[in-house]
């Protein structure tokens, strides 16, 4: 169980974002967050993968706190791929920060080897997506921490990406966490959705 | 591109068939004079929407057979050993707008579309070749009258602030520098015209880029285009980061240009949003458009043409979410497909 307990956090200077703020996500769950901008969408998503520490309540996983050094497990994929990659360093080397990565993986996502030489520059953002998705499914974490991880993408790429995510985190018992603008992909992938903005909503799974 | 295109004119004179090709298209040009078109009537590889309509008999920007390349070395090659080669990007393109519509190129994300604007906006690399035929208003245009066009009748909506200028406040980067025939005077007054048009208040224009919303950030880009009162807009991916009712808002302002008598070529790969607010969609794929169709053909992927409109017909998340059977992320490793994400 990926527990968010209680957390207060505010930027510095700012109004806090969340209050006494509680989520918890199974490892049979995805569940879609949901919020017009500005509600902390994404703050939440650092502070579940742990780049953010809430200054009030913590975040569980599985009833322990968050490690402070090694592999955390609970991974984020970015809504930015070039931000989440050393832009001097070749896709094998950003690869290899997750160790050893198996090749199945790298066919399920359609990673071709040609691309492992190049830099991120020469790759386009949905190419690049895939290694951030390759890099964090390579450390076998518990939880999956995706914010609007598609919206790069066109609708034939975002289904792709999807149908895979969903698949692999179903046969691995990933839970996971998802942000997406399109209400209608929440409702396909998710489980469960919750709006930071309003009272809590589910609805059963619709992706057959 | 006309020396190009003249080049490329004889070339063509050599290989009979598509001398017909060409004649017929300069043909059309000239019958634009005199006809008129019903509704969804096909001409010019496209099917009409209901607003679209041509004034003065021609097209607001019309595009045929444009082929942008890049002369690049070998890839696979040793590093020594690499020779230069000539790879398309764009193959023989053709699209076009008309006065008062919105046209939504989309398709997948990557695969040249940003390239497409560079070449309407005569912006081309050192190392790019480019040849076809672009006629903006009724004539047809070379690089050096495409480049003059810019900023003078074509305007560009650039894809976020990072296009602005990080050390400068957004009113007087929209402002822009004097020219010599408009006073500054006259420039600033315009830009709190549109300020408020666009519900900007006098002390956004006191902000840097970095200060501004995802929002503001929209409009003020807007406004930068709209300075230079364009007839027609180039918007290049203008939604990405914007939530749905952002998004909407800043479509919103594009139907608006629209109706007003302006042309917009919007480009994009986010399909859903497209179809709120163009009129006519072109899809995008491998370097070129594969159909050019009125957005009520979307409703049903039976009106669709070509396989690939279908394949992202079926792909949204509101219809099947389904991927086309050779999808490497089904497994069997045809990753060759997917050079284009």
């Amino acid at each position: 169980m990926l527990e968010a307990c209680d957390i207060t956090y505010a930027h510095p200077g700012a109004a806090p974002l969340y209050r006494g703020f509680s989520l918890s996500v199974a490892p049979d769950e995805r569940v879609a967050i949901s919020a017009p901008s500005g509600f902390g969408k994404t703050t939440l998503c650092r502070l579940l993968a742990g780049y953010e520490r809430p200054q009030k309540g913590e975040v569980l996983v599985d009833g322990e706190p968050l490690p402070k050094r090694g592999v955390c497990p609970v991974q984020m994929i970015w809504q930015h791929p070039e931000t989440a990659v050393d832009p001097r360093m070749r896709m094998a080397n950003t690869l290899a920060e997750a160790g050893e990565v198996p090749d199945r993986l790298l066919d399920d996502l359609g990673i071709r080897r040609t691309w492992l030489s190049r830099y991120p520059h020469e790759l386009s953002g949905g190419e690049l997506q895939r290694f951030c998705i390759a890099r964090a499914l390579a450390v076998r974490p518990r939880y999956l921490v995706a914010d609007e991880i598609s919206t790069m993408l066109d609708a034939v790429t975002q289904a792709q990406i999807w149908r895979f995510l969903v698949a692999e985190t179903e046969r691995r018992g990933i839970g996971l966490v998802l942000v997406s603008h399109s209400p209608a992909l929440a409702e396909r992938v998710a489980t469960r959705v919750v709006r930071l903005d309003a009272e809590e909503a589910a609805f059963p799974p619709s992706l057959s | 591109m006309e020396d190009r295109t003249r080049m490329q004119d004889e070339s063509q004179a050599l290989r009979a068939a598509e001398l017909d090709a060409v004649s017929e298209a300069l043909l059309a040009a000239h019958d634009h004079e005199r006809t008129s078109h019903a509704d969804a009537q096909k001409h010019h590889h496209h099917t009409h929407a209901p607003v679209s309509h041509h004034e003065h008999g021609h097209h607001l920007l019309q595009v045929e057979d444009l082929s942008v390349g890049f002369r690049m070395y070998e890839e696979d090659a040793p590093f020594f050993r690499a020779r230069q080669r000539v790879v398309e990007v764009i193959h023989r393109l053709s699209i076009s707008v008309h006065v008062g519509e919105i046209v939504a190129v989309v398709g997948a994300s990557g695969s040249g579309k940003t390239l497409l604007a560079d070449a309407i906006l005569g912006l081309f690399e050192p190392n790019a070749t480019a040849c076809g035929r672009i006629w903006y208003d009724g004539e047809l245009q070379d690089a050096a009258s495409l480049a003059e066009r810019r900023g003078n009748g074509i305007s560009l909506v650039p894809q976020s602030v990072n296009h602005l200028d990080p050390l400068m406040k957004v009113g007087r980067q929209v402002e822009g520098f004097a020219r010599a025939d408009v006073p500054h005077a006259e420039r600033a007054r315009h830009r709190e015209r549109l300020f408020a048009r666009y519900g900007l208040s006098e002390d956004a224009a006191d902000l840097y880029p970095h200060q501004l919303s995802g929002g503001m950030a929209r409009r003020v880009l807007l406004c930068c285009a709209l300075m230079d009162d364009p007839r027609l807009i180039i918007a290049d991916e203008p939604t990405p980061g914007l939530d749905l009712d952002l998004a909407v808002r800043a479509l919103g302002d594009f139907r608006d240009f629209a109706d007003a008598g302006g042309g917009v070529l919007l480009i994009t790969h986010d399909i859903e949003l497209a179809l709120r607010v163009a009129d006519r969609v072109a899809v995008f794929k491998d370097g070129t458009v594969v159909e050019e169709t009125a957005v009520a053909n979307f409703a049903s992927p039976d009106t669709l043409e070509h396989p690939f409109s279908r394949e992202l017909w079926h792909a949204l998340p509101e219809h099947d979410f389904a991927v086309p059977p050779a999808s490497p992320c089904e497994g069997d490793g045809g990753a060759q497909s997917l050079g284009q994400s």
